[in-house]
């Protein structure tokens, strides 16, 4: 932990600013500077990037970087949950080789994790990766991979050994996409954007020193990719840029990244319900004045408080170092779901017949309809709400766990052709 | 604004549970809900004297502890987990802060300090326990003289004082009297949840003091504090319904194996752990609100609608998931089911703190 108090950090932060901090520079030049001088990820160790700041010590940075109006460093697409895994799990070479150009916005990530036969059940997944002359040989298929069509690398889950029970024979690599081996197609989603593309890995290769966590580990270190994911509420977050009218060379360059990357996100703010859309839409239609809307209203509201709280006292209980178990992630994920539901659910009342147009003549340009075929997706990615409900009962509640169809060596478990 | 407990309000909450606990058991309850008073008096003075829970929430200067509604909503919750059985609701905290609000200096230095030794029981006179707004309508005061009917009021029967909330020629009066006084008229009321013992109390040109003037507004505070106490008694009964009914999942076999492996079973009690976690956060937020003063000014009736759906939900699945047992009336489900269905509508259903709550939240946008 860093004892500096947060009047120091405020000072600090304001005096390295004005050393440093430049619009005119190139984006690059200006996240290789922010990176190296451990402002970028203050929570992070010393040692790689950050400057061991606890949450509130990181909370003032991030303000100051805001009023000032600096460009932080790049943060879209699933490379958070990459980088992570990578600090979490990685060994010390691979932190020094792949952290760095995530934050400076180098190199792009996904996440191949889902396969066609396996997404609920990960570890059911029967992707091949095969030791061949000190390289690993990658064979296989991966489905609803968010971004992979720009991605540079992908944090990837496959199967080393056939013969062990199916969580102890996965291992977890870091694979090169732009390689012969790799071919992704993007899928049309039904809300008919296209992020999410399948991956066909053929004879693909990853180099030894790509493993993480060592052969057979996977599991884990997928778990801890997975504990991110709930946390961050999922992947591929659109980044809104930075607030008020700056001007020079790093926001433009910003901005186009920005666009370039959050092309295949503009729909998940919609996902999540658009709960901000709610009370002005219905004051400015009247809907507002509908007992029975407003009984839809006040049960949002309630809903959203709720969960805000509760994660806010999860989140006080972890850092007091309690033992009590509140998985806030997945009460978070699940709440998240309800909420952006029931905030299609308002927003259909506040519409009513006019739910049925779409397109940019519709409510906010367009944006209530994509709402409201957008929803179903945020119960389904980064782990569906039955398996979010699952982890609360076992681990939380510690009710008796299912019934397993799949002990016993991989090889012999039933699963999809 | 404190954001979560200190851990002095966490050692307070466990001397509270420890002597509800040993002082409500399921067996004591049952006992006393089948009495008329409906409360245990030796259990009571200890309350008030020993443990000093009456006390809390008022004023040094009247004979308190002075500490507020995180305090108070402390041992509100403890009460609701163990149902306890007496007139603390209706002395301490819905007579208390209707006094505290309104009462004259005088008044208040007469009554608070006899109500915090639990040597007075009061009770609030409300002529209509669904909505502040409808308050004063059928109790009237005019020139000293108090007239009309209340059908509904809580421990009256056990009271020797009554606090009351009546119209007037223009707008709303605070008036004292004793329950023996001549005029008054109290007779006890069957209720559904025989563990919150309740009276109609009618006055025929009864005598009576005033001891204050109401403005709608300060009925309405009143009422907010009511209803977050009240909402933290229902989520202590939510969350002790949640544990008992999972532990119950845990045991009960049948085809082979604990109910608790069913995942239809497992999933709803993932969901209500959910909405207790949140019905939780927005109570326990609404009391630092109101020991604040600040937040937002519909926060006591989100907290109510909150804790009411989610004590009735956990009710109705704590029952189903016991099946034939459950229905019983020698399992000890029903009590709770009993509060929570008599908590839900009293001070206001939750359709009725919905809509409070947009017009206070439309009133200020
Ligand atoms: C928008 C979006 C983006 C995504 N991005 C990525 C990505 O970047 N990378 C990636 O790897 N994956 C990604 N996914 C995939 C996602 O993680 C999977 O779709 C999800 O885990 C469900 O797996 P599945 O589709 O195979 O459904 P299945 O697992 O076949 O589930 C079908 C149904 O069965 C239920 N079910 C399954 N198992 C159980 C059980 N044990 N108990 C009760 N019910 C059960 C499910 O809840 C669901 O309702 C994305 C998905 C979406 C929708």
């Amino acid at each position: 932990m860093n004892e500096m108090s947060l009047d120091d950090i405020t000072g600090e932060v304001n005096a390295w600013l004005d050393e440093n901090w430049d619009p005119n520079l190139s984006l690059e030049d200006w996240r290789r500077i922010l990176v190296d001088g451990g402002w970028a990820t203050p929570h992070w160790p010393s040692q790689f990037f950050g400057r061991d700041f606890t949450l509130e010590q990181s909370a003032v940075v991030a303000r100051i970087f805001n009023e000032r109006g600096v460009v932080p460093v790049a943060q879209t697409g699933p490379r958070r949950l990459a980088a992570e895994t990578i600090l979490a799990m990685g060994n010390d070479d691979q932190k020094s080789r792949y952290l760095r150009p995530i934050l400076t916005g180098e190199h792009s990530w996904c996440q191949l994790f889902s396969e066609p036969g396996s997404g609920s059940d990960l570890a059911g997944l029967s992707t091949k990766a095969q030791l061949v002359d000190g390289r690993w040989i990658i064979n296989g298929q991966k489905v609803w991979n968010t971004s992979a069509h720009h991605a540079d690398y992908g944090i990837l889950v496959a199967r080393t050994d056939w013969d062990v029970p199916k969580h102890q024979g996965i291992s977890f690599f870091l694979i090169h996409m732009h390689q012969p081996g790799v071919e992704v197609r993007p899928l049309k989603q039904m809300n008919g954007h296209a992020s999410f593309n399948e991956v066909f890995m053929t004879d693909a290769v990853v180099a030894a020193e790509d493993l993480v966590g060592g052969e057979g580990n996977g599991w884990a270190v997928a778990k801890t990719t997975l504990s991110y994911e709930r946390r961050l509420g999922g992947v591929g977050r659109s980044f809104g840029g930075v607030q008020g009218d700056w001007r020079g060379r790093v926001y433009q360059e910003y901005e186009k990244e920005l666009t370039i990357a959050n092309e295949p996100y503009t729909w998940y703010p919609q996902r999540q319900g658009r709960v901000d859309l709610v009370l002005p839409r219905a004051r400015e239609t009247g809907a507002i004045q509908d007992p029975a809307t407003r009984q839809e209203i006040a049960r949002l509201i309630c809903m959203q408080k709720g969960a805000s709280l509760a994660s806010a006292a999860a989140e006080a209980k972890r850092k007091s170092g309690s033992n009590e178990l509140v998985p806030a992630g997945s009460i978070g994920k699940l709440a998240a779901s309800v909420i952006a539901r029931q905030a299609a659910h308002v927003h259909t009342l506040i519409s009513s017949a006019d739910a049925m147009r779409s397109g940019p003549d519709s409510a906010e340009n367009g944006l209530v309809a994509e709402v409201l075929i957008s929803v179903p997706a945020i119960s389904i990615a980064g782990g569906t709400d039955e398996i979010q409900r699952n982890i609360i009962s076992e681990r939380v509640l510690t009710m008796p766990k299912e019934m397993r169809a799949d002990t016993g060596p991989f090889r012999d478990i039933k699963r999809n052709e | 604004m404190q954001t979560e407990y200190t851990e002095d309000q966490e050692a307070f909450r466990e001397v509270v549970s420890r002597f509800l606990s040993d002082k409500s058991q399921p067996a004591m309850v049952r006992e006393l809900m089948e009495s008329e008073e409906g409360f245990d008096s030796q259990v009571w003075q200890q309350l008030c004297s020993e443990v000093g829970l009456s006390a809390t929430h008022f004023p040094e200067a009247y004979g308190g502890f002075g500490f507020g509604p995180v305090e108070l909503g402390i041992i509100a919750e403890e009460m609701g987990r163990y149902i306890y059985c007496g007139p603390f609701f209706a002395s301490c905290v819905m007579a208390g802060y209707a006094l505290l609000a309104s009462a004259s200096e005088e008044a208040k230095a007469s009554l608070l300090p006899e109500i915090a030794t639990g040597s007075t029981i009061a009770t609030l006179v409300l002529d209509n326990l669904n909505s502040p707004a409808l308050v004063g309508e059928s109790l009237t005061a005019r020139e000293g003289r108090l007239s009309g009917n209340a059908p509904l009021v809580v421990d009256a029967q056990n009271a020797s004082t009554l606090i009351v909330i009546a119209g007037e020629a223009s707008g709303l009066g605070l008036y004292c009297l004793a329950t023996d006084a001549t005029g008054v008229q109290i007779a006890a009321v069957e209720a559904l949840d025989s563990t919150r013992k309740l009276a109609s109390v009618s006055f025929a040109n009864a005598d009576v003091r005033k001891i204050g003037d109401i403005s709608r507004n300060t009925l309405e505070q009143i009422w907010d504090y009511l209803c977050v106490a009240l909402a933290h008694e229902m989520i202590g009964g939510a969350q002790h319904l949640l544990e008992s009914t999972v532990d119950y999942t845990k045991v009960r076999y049948q085809f082979g194996r604990p109910i608790g492996s069913f995942q239809s079973l497992k999933h709803r009690c993932a969901d209500l752990l959910m909405e207790v976690e949140f019905a939780k956060a927005v109570t326990h937020h609404a009391a630092f609100c109101l020991a604040a003063g600040d937040g937002e000014p519909y926060v006591a009736s989100m907290a109510k609608a909150m804790a009411a759906d989610t004590y009735m939900k956990a009710a109705k699945e704590a029952i189903q998931m016991r099946g034939g047992i459950g229905f019983t009336w020698e399992e000890d489900t029903h009590l709770w089911y009993k509060r929570a269905k008599s908590s839900e509508v009293f001070l206001g259903t939750p359709a009725m703190h919905r809509e409070r709550m947009m017009s206070l939240m439309e009133e200020t946008a």
